[in-house]
C-alpha cells in the first residue's frame, strides 16, 4: 500500500509507485530495473545461450538458471554474510519455476537462459518485483514468451485487503499472499503464502491480488511498448501489414 | 580539483521522420494480433484461445498467409553464407565449437579448415592431435558458415579460401548489435588508413592490422595503433546511436573524428555528432 497508508485511511487497495526501465545493463543479453515504492529491483538475462554443463543439458528445451541475491546494503541492516544463503537460492527456484511455465522454452534445444536478480533496494515485496523484473528483463532480450508473468503481493488486516505491502506491513503478523499471474489468460503460475490466512477471505484476497497483477501490467507494457517503438525505429525494423 | 562524471547517454533516433503508424503495428507478450486462425504462424507468434498473439515485442508482418512478429531484439540467427567472426570454446575430437553470439555454439570441422601453408587435405590421425596448434580455446577466428540445423539451428561453419579467414592476430574485438550490420557482398574491408576491418553478421566487428593468415606481421607501430583505436571508438559511436555499419559510412565515421583527439571520441557530445553527420552524409552519398 501506497506510502505506508493502511486500511485505516481507506485507500487499501492503492498500489505503490511504479516506475521501470529496460535496457539498463548494456552488457547483459535483456536487462531491466523495476521500482515500486521504495524496493528497487535489477535483473539481467544472458541468453539462451550454449549449455555449458552436460548434466543439465536438456535436448528438447532450454533451460532456466536463475539467481537471486539481495545486495549487502539493500536492506536496514547492513548484510554480513556474502555467501548465498537458503533464502536466496529457494526465491531462485521459485522464480525459475515461475517462468519455466512462461517461456517457450521448446524453440530453444540445449541451450541456457541465465536470469541474475539483484535486489537493490528492499522495503517488502521484493519477490514479486523481481518477478515483474525479470518479466521486463526477458522482453528485453527478445526470449518468446506466453505473456507477461506480473506478481502481487497482498494481506489481510481488518478484514480489508491491502494491496502491494511494504516492509513494515510485512512485518505485522498477517497473512502474506504472493500471487504470479498471466494477466491476459488469467492463469496464476506461483502462489507463495506466509503464516496463515483464514478461509473466508481467501475468495477476496485472490479476486484483488489478480485485479493487481492486471493493473501492473498496464504499467509494465506501457513501457515496453515506448522502448519497442524507439528500438523499431532506431534499427529500421518496419511493419508490413 | 575537477570531478568528471560522465551522463549516460540516451539513444535517440537519428532518422529524421518516423512512421506514424508504427505505433499501431507494434506488439509486446500476449498482445493479441488477429482472430482469424486462417494465418500460418510464423517467428514470434502463438496460438492464443481463439486468436494469434505475439510472444515478443516487435513489428508485425504479414505477407499473404503468413503473419510473423519482427523482435526488436534477438540473438543471431545465421544464415548460410554469412561471414562470422567468432571466439573458439572448446576442442572437440575433430571439431572445434566456436562462440559467434548465436543460441548455441558454432561447429567448425577439422575436416573443412586449412592447415598452415595454404594446405587443404584429407586430415590423418596425427592432424587430429594436433588440432590445438592450430586453434586453441581463446583464439579468435573468421569463417563462413556453411550450414545452419534444421531442428537446433546450430550453425557449422567453415573456411572456404585461406586469404581471408583463419585465425586473427592481435587487434581489438567489439561485440555489435547483429541488426546493425548492413548485409553486402564483402565484410572484409582493408582500410586506407593501414587497418583492417571485419564486420561479422554475427555483430562480432573486428578492428586490425593488415594481415596474411599464418603469416606473422612486424609489431604494431604507435600511429597504427592510435589508428585502430580510433576506428574503434567511431564504431562505438555510430552504435550508441543505431546506425547501421558499413565499410564506407565507418571511413566517413573516421574523417569526421579526426578533429578530436582519440580519447574525446568518448564523450557523448562527440559521439552524437560523429553518428549524426556519418548518417547524413551516408543519406547525401545514396541520394
Amino acid at each position: 500500500v501506497s506510502s505506508g497508508i493502511n486500511a485505516e485511511y481507506g485507500r487499501p487497495q492503492e498500489m505503490r509507485k511504479l516506475k521501470c526501465e529496460l535496457g539498463i545493463s548494456e552488457g547483459a543479453d535483456g536487462s531491466a530495473l523495476v521500482e515500486q515504492g521504495y524496493t528497487k529491483v535489477l535483473v539481467s538475462v544472458f541468453g539462451p545461450h550454449e549449455c555449458a554443463n552436460r548434466n543439465t543439458r536438456n535436448h528438447e528445451r532450454a533451460i532456466i538458471s536463475c539467481s537471486y541475491n539481495l545486495a549487502s546494503f539493500g536492506s536496514a541492516i547492513r548484510k554480513k554474510k556474502m555467501n548465498t544463503d537458503k533464502k536466496s537460492t529457494e526465491v531462485g527456484v521459485m522464480i525459475q519455476n515461475t517462468f519455466e511455465a512462461a517461456v517457450m522454452l521448446e524453440k530453444f534445444p540445449k541451450s541456457q537462459i541465465d536470469i541474475y536478480v539483484q535486489v537493490l533496494q528492499g522495503d517488502g515485496g521484493e519477490r514479486c518485483v523481481a518477478i515483474n523484473a525479470t518479466t521486463l528483463a526477458l522482453i528485453n532480450a527478445g526470449i518468446p514468451m506466453k505473456d507477461y508473468v506480473c506478481a502481487c503481493a497482498a494481506t489481510v488486516y481488518q478484514d480489508s485487503v491491502l494491496l502491494d505491502i511494504n516492509n513494515l506491513e510485512e512485518s505485522s503478523r498477517g497473512p502474506l499472499f504472493m500471487l504470479a499471474v498471466m494477466p491476459r489468460t488469467d492463469s496464476i503460475v506461483q502462489l507463495q503464502l506466509d503464516h496463515r490466512l483464514h478461509n473466508d477471505h481467501l475468495d477476496k484476497v485472490v479476486k484483488e491480488t489478480i485485479q493487481g497483477c492486471r493493473d501492473i501490467q498496464v504499467l509494465l507494457d506501457r513501457q515496453v511498448k515506448e522502448w519497442t517503438v524507439e528500438a523499431a525505429a532506431a534499427y529500421e525494423i518496419k511493419p508490413r501489414v | 580539483y575537477q570531478r568528471r562524471v560522465r551522463a549516460p547517454h540516451k539513444r535517440t533516433r537519428v532518422i529524421a521522420s518516423q512512421d506514424e503508424d508504427l505505433e499501431k503495428h507494434i506488439v509486446t507478450p500476449g498482445d493479441v494480433i488477429t482472430q482469424n486462425l486462417d494465418f500460418m504462424k510464423s517467428h514470434g507468434t502463438m496460438l492464443g484461445n481463439d486468436n494469434i498473439s505475439s510472444t515478443v515485442a516487435g513489428a508485425i508482418h504479414k505477407v499473404d498467409k503468413l503473419v510473423s512478429v519482427r523482435s526488436v531484439s534477438s540473438r543471431y540467427r545465421g544464415e548460410v553464407g554469412d561471414i562470422v567472426v567468432g571466439r573458439v570454446t572448446e576442442v572437440q575430437q575433430k571439431k572445434w565449437k566456436v562462440d559467434c553470439g548465436s543460441r548455441l555454439d558454432c561447429q567448425l570441422q577439422l575436416s573443412s579448415v586449412y592447415l598452415p601453408g595454404n594446405v587443404l587435405r584429407r586430415k590423418n590421425l596425427n592432424d587430429e592431435l594436433m588440432m590445438r596448434e592450430y586453434f586453441a580455446e581463446g583464439d579468435l577466428i573468421c569463417a563462413e558458415v556453411s550450414e545452419v540445423g534444421n531442428l537446433d539451428g546450430m550453425l557449422k561453419i567453415h573456411m572456404r579460401t585461406h586469404e581471408k579467414y583463419g585465425k586473427l592476430p592481435e587487434g581489438v574485438l567489439i561485440k555489435v548489435p547483429s541488426v546493425l550490420i548492413k548485409r553486402s557482398k564483402l565484410h572484409f574491408h582493408r582500410l586506407p588508413c593501414n587497418a583492417t576491418v571485419i564486420l561479422g553478421s554475427n555483430g562480432f566487428v573486428w578492428v586490425g592490422p593488415h594481415f596474411v593468415p599464418d603469416q606473422p606481421i612486424e609489431v604494431v607501430s604507435m600511429t597504427l595503433r592510435e589508428t585502430i583505436a580510433r576506428l574503434v571508438n567511431v564504431i562505438k559511436a555510430l552504435v550508441a546511436y543505431g546506425v547501421q555499419l558499413f565499410d564506407t559510412i565507418i571511413l566517413t565515421g573516421y574523417d569526421i573524428s579526426l578533429k578530436y583527439k582519440v580519447k574525446e571520441l568518448l564523450k557523448s557530445e562527440v559521439m552524437e555528432h560523429i553518428a549524426q553527420e556519418s548518417y547524413e552524409h551516408s543519406q547525401h552519398q545514396t541520394l
